[in-house]
Parts: C-alpha cells; structure tokens; sequence
C-alpha cells in the first residue's frame, strides 16, 4: 500500500523498543512492523525475538498464525474480499470468481503489474450492505467490478 | 445555523458518506447557508445509508440513501428547512423499523457525536457508572445477576454468576477483558456499538472493572473493523482526558484504565481462551477449561471475559434497575437482544427487541424479505457455526433455549437470509472449509475433521456413493461435536447436520447418474 518504506532494520528496532514493554507485545509490534514496512520480513523475527526474550521459533509462530500479517510484501494496492455467508447470499463467489479471472490472480495473488493483491477475508461486519470488501483499508459496500475499479482509479 | 447529522459507520463510509459530507458543506456554503455537520452513528437502518438528518422544529427529518449526487438537489429542494423530497423519509423514529424496537442498548446510537461526552451525558450517559458507585461492587454484581443477563456473545451464560467469581477471586491484579472479536457473518451490533456509541462500552467495562475489582482492561478488536478501532480509540482518550477512565474514575478513588488491542485476522480468537493467547502474545491456540478464565485468565489472573454487547447492556441495567431489564425477554432469555438481518435481505440492519419474537416477524416484518424479491429458502442464525433453517420453521421464537431445542443456536443474533438460488450442500461444505482454514489446530476432531469433512462433502457432490459418504458425515459430525476442545469444532455440525437434515435434496443433485450403486 502506498506509504510503506523499505525495510530499514534501525527503524524496526526503535519501532520494537517503543512497544516492548506493553503486556503482550508481540501483536502489537508485528502491527507497529507490518504498518511500516507493508510486511514483516524475515530479518525482523530475530530482533522481536531478542527485545522480548523469546525463542525466534515463538515468534515465527505467531507470525504465521495469524492471516494479518504478510511475509512478502503485497501489491500497491490491497483488496480484501469478503468471501463469508451474507455476503454469498448476494452473490460474492461469483463476483470474486471474475474478479480473480479479471485481475488475472488467484486468492493472495499479485496481479502481474504490481498494482493489486486480492486476499480473502472472512467478514467485515458490513452484512446487511454486501458483497463488501476492504480495498487500502476502507470498507466498501454492494461491491461489483465497476466500483471496485472506480475505488482503485481513485487511490 | 442550521444542524446536519450524517453517520461515520462504517456502512455509511462504504457506501460513501464521506463524499455526501463534503458536498453538503460545500453546497451550503456556495449557498451562504450557514450549517454544522455532526458525524454520528448509525440507526441500525442499514438499507438507507447513508441516511442523512435535518433538524428542523418538527425534530429531525431523515432522507435516505443519500448518494453524493443527490446532495445539489437536497440543496435546492430545500433539505435545510426539512423539505419534500422523493429521498424524504419524515421522521425516524416514526418510522416502523424503528418504531416497533425496543432500543435500550442502542438507545443513543446514531443520535449523538460518538466522540462528546456532553452529549453522552446529555442522554443519560454515566447515570450507570454514577449508580455503581454509589452501590458497591457487592451490589453491582448482584443487580447484574438479577437482571437476568446472560452473554451476548452466543454462549449465553449467566453473566453475573462470572461477575461473582472474578469478584470472589483473590489476586493482586485482575483483568476485565472486552471480547470485541465479532467475526460471526451476519454479526455487526458491537462494530456499530463500538463506532455509534463507544461510551456505552468504556462505562459498562468501568463497571465491570470496579465491581470486580480489576483495575486493568482490555478491548480486543478484529482488524477487521478498522473503523471501529479509531473510533474506540478515540473514545478511550476523551474518556481518559475527563477522568473517567484512570487512577480515579470519576474521582472515586479507584482506578480503572483500558487499552485496545488489534487482533490479527484470527477467527478464533472469538474463542475467549484463544482470545487470552492472543493478547498475551502468542498464537491463538485454544485453552483447555478448568482452569475457567474467572480464576486463571489473561497472564494467569483472574479476569472477566465479555462480549460488547454483555458489558454495553450494564449501563441500561444500573441507571434503570435490574427488575426493568430483566422484564422484557421471554423465559430464561431476560432482556433485549440486538439481532441482525443481514445476507439477501431488503431492509437490513439492526433490530433490538426483547427476546421471543420469531425469525418470521424479523425477516418479513422488519426486513421485508430477501433483496433479490425470490423466494426466501433458508436462513443461518448464530454466525458461521450456526444452523440453517428452512422457511417452514421461521415461526421459531428467537431465545437461547428454543433455538437450542431446534438443533441451533441464537449466538450472537446474526441472521443471514438466502433466497432459492442456494445450493445448501455448497454451504455445508463451506461450514467444513470455513473450520479447516480458522481451526487453532489443537485438537484433533476440529483440525482433521473439518479437512476430511471437505473431502468427503466434495464425494457427495460429485454424485460419489452418496448414501455412503452422508453416512460418514453424520459419524464425523458426531465426532467432531462431542470430541472439539472448543465450539469451533464442536459446532461445525451444526451448520452441516441442518442443511443436510432440513434441504436433503440439495445433496442428492449428483447422485442420479450413480443411484444404483
């Protein structure tokens, strides 16, 4: 997403120092990174594991629990699609099906120019107004593929 | 000047009220009318947003839904003075939908700035918190046992009788812990609570926090809901900059303070232990109970767990008594209960009634029948682990025991529609799917059975031995619910055995070309 920085492991480690000391702060900093960077690389899990004194292997496990937080860094843009019962009722497996024939991806998927990843989500409370999405973070409602590409023209 | 109200839900927000903002402000100026604009809450009439307010002397005049492009015409119309439009809806609280509720929880939500504690005060807010410290915490408990409140998050149990034994539990530090987690389908009364009214929330858990003596809180929020999380956060400060959160809470001498926590995109972490893993800071791996989080919660404390809509009703309970609360409702199930229409359905959106009234007089009365106009074939009550119901059984009065005694459960109140176009074996596989990819993966019914439950789902719909492999999936299903650690996997038969036992012919579309088998 647009705002994200390369990773620069100074900048993680006072992103780290700032939130160590709060009770549980392991979701809390894989946020802070994941805001930062627009993913949590490799290089982070052994800093984490250090500040918090944990095994890296604790860590790791918490980063990959967790459909938040991304490894590899996503397109410009992030899709998340609601793919759960009231928005099947209106009919998003069909939507999302030409949606991914569309964009030319499959579920997690970058489209090829960089420009769009389109991940699955499992509900974002706007069920009486679907099919809905995310798109950067805002919620979109009644989706179809005119107004999502009238979201991502605009952003 | 004249005062505009216009919602920052996040429903509105999808559906572009942002935009409908600044061409109100924009075109009122252009016209030298002096106007404010308060972003609100939402109604709950989910179907006209965003649904835009004028105060006039006859009260506020709704007109809805409001595109961006419909506001020079407003304008011009003469939407300032209240006037006639074909978007006109007179007022909202005459309006049926809003009518015939019985809002005690959501009583303010969608009327006030959910960010001015004037205004919270100005509609009866704190009254709550005022009557519990002029109670005691002894006494607290005991009205909150009276009321009859049972958890909202779907388990539904004795809300009180966990308030007594966090408040009986000896310890240095307790925790009370909000369970904002609302990932059911179907499921946003705490999203619209938590944007709409968050001071209902911080009162209920500052409650909770001085009649159990816990000093610590925590509201753990999906990220799901990044509207709800500013909006709670903001909320938590203004709460924080006027004493009513902190060392003193509203100058009693007791401390009280609470932070937000984002969840990660786990569905499990609704599950109250996996919810404790998570804020601890680990991977949200389900708990085994006993030890019950009441005596060894979050970092081993005794902490009181609740859902929203479980600490958002305790205001309600302590300003007006635990006898008025607990008149409303029907038998074991006391109160009112903020339901959900949501899926194919016209008027969606939220309905707070006292429990009883049945899914038909929801779905038709209020929610006027599904969006597409076909015919309604089968609803999902209770989130993604709840059952289906074919039309014929929409006479169900909705309380936790007669849904229980129908093969379902009420859970959080969500009610997903569905019209005929439904293939119901496409959803019972999806309720196994759905488990295979949120299961915590502890134990072994819920992480294997869910995959195998795929699998042989997809054998029935291929028209593989069906009679066979139905077989199997009833013998899974018994597994699964009696041998999961927790309701992930123990409920996942209730969304399959229903659609298998109440929309059988929806499994034998493949079997045709294979009946001799």
């Amino acid at each position: 997403m647009p705002g994200h920085t390369d990773w620069d492991a100074a900048r993680a480690a006072a992103i780290i120092a700032a939130h160590r000391h709060r009770e549980g702060a392991t979701l809390p900093i894989l946020h802070a990174l994941q805001d930062a960077f627009g993913h949590v690389p490799q290089e982070a899990v052994p800093l984490i594991a250090e500040a918090l004194n944990l095994s890296r292997a604790e860590v790791h496990g918490c980063l990959s629990f967790y459909h938040d937080f991304r490894r590899e860094p996503a397109g410009r843009h992030v899709v998340k699609l609601c793919r759960a019962e009231a928005c099947q009722a209106v009919g998003a497996d069909a939507l999302h099906a030409a949606l991914r024939a569309a964009y030319g991806v499959d579920w997690h998927g970058t489209t090829a120019d960089g420009q769009v990843t389109l991940e699955p989500v499992f509900c974002l409370g706007l069920c009486a107004n679907g099919p809905a999405a995310l798109v950067d973070g805002e919620p979109v409602a009644r989706l179809d593929a005119a107004r999502l590409a009238a979201r991502l023209a605009a952003a | 000047m004249t005062r505009l109200f216009l919602p920052r839900d996040s429903v509105a927000e999808a559906l572009g009220a942002g935009a409908v903002a600044r061409a109100l402000l924009e075109g009122a100026r252009r016209r030298g009318r002096p106007v404010t604009l308060t972003r609100t809450g939402s109604r709950g009439l989910l179907w006209l947003e965003p649904l835009l307010e004028v105060e006039t002397p006859a009260g506020r005049i709704a007109y809805g839904p409001v595109a961006p492009e419909d506001v020079e015409g407003l304008l011009d119309a003469g939407l300032l003075q209240g006037a006639p439009h074909p978007l006109r809806l007179g007022r909202p609280e005459e309006m049926p939908f809003l009518a015939r509720q019985q809002r005690l929880t959501f009583a303010r939500c969608g009327l006030i700035d959910p960010l001015s504690l004037d205004e919270y005060r100005a509609t009866g807010g704190l009254r709550g918190l005022e009557a519990a410290l002029a109670l005691g915490g002894a006494a607290v408990v005991e009205a909150v046992a009276a009321s009859g409140l049972r958890g909202r998050g779907g388990a539904g149990f004795p809300t009180g009788i966990k308030w007594r034994s966090v408040r009986a539990a000896e310890a240095a530090q307790k925790y009370v812990v909000c369970n904002a987690d609302e990932g059911d389908s179907g499921t946003f009364a705490d999203r619209l609570l938590m944007e709409g009214d968050p001071f209902t929330l911080i009162e209920g858990m500052a409650i909770a926090g001085l009649a159990t003596g816990a000093t610590q809180g925590y509201v753990y929020i999906r990220s799901e809901y990044p509207l709800a999380w500013r909006s709670l956060n903001a909320a938590i400060a203004v709460a924080e900059a006027a004493g009513l959160l902190g060392a003193s809470v509203l100058g009693s001498g007791r401390e009280f303070r609470l932070e937000a926590r984002l969840g990660a995109g786990a569905y499990i972490c609704g599950e109250e232990t996996s919810l404790l893993e998570s804020l601890e800071g680990r991977r949200g791996i389900v708990r085994a109970k006993p030890p019950i989080p009441a005596l060894r919660g979050l970092f081993g404390q005794p902490t009181l767990i609740n859902n929203v809509l479980s600490f958002a009703a305790v205001p309600w309970i302590l300003a007006h008594g635990a006898a008025a609360y607990a008149e409303c409702g029907m038998g074991r199930s006391r109160g009112t209960m903020p339901f959900q229409l949501a899926g194919n359905i016209r008027r969606g959106g939220l309905v707070e009634l006292g429990f009883g009234p049945t899914l038909r007089a929801l779905v038709e009365e209020f929610g006027g029948g599904t969006r597409s106009g076909r015919p309604l074939r089968a609803v999902q009550v209770g989130g993604p682990l709840g059952a289906y119901f074919p039309e014929r059984l929409l006479d169900l009065p909705l309380d936790y025991e007669a849904l229980a005694g129908a093969g379902g459960m009420l859970g959080h109140g969500g009610i997903v529609v569905f019209d005929d176009t439904v293939d119901m074996a496409r959803q019972a596989r999806f309720a196994f799917e759905f488990c295979a990819a949120e299961s915590c993966g502890k134990c072994t019914p819920c992480r294997i059975g869910a995959v195998r439950g795929v699998e042989v789902i997809d054998r029935v719909i291929a028209g593989r031995q069906p009679a066979r492999n139905l077989a199997l999936v009833e013998d899974l299903c018994e597994v699964m619910r009696d041998g999961s650690l927790c309701a992930m996997g123990g409920l996942t038969p209730l969304p399959v055995m229903s659609a298998l036992t109440h929309f059988p012919e929806d499994f034998r579309r493949g079997a045709a070309p294979l009946a001799a088998e």
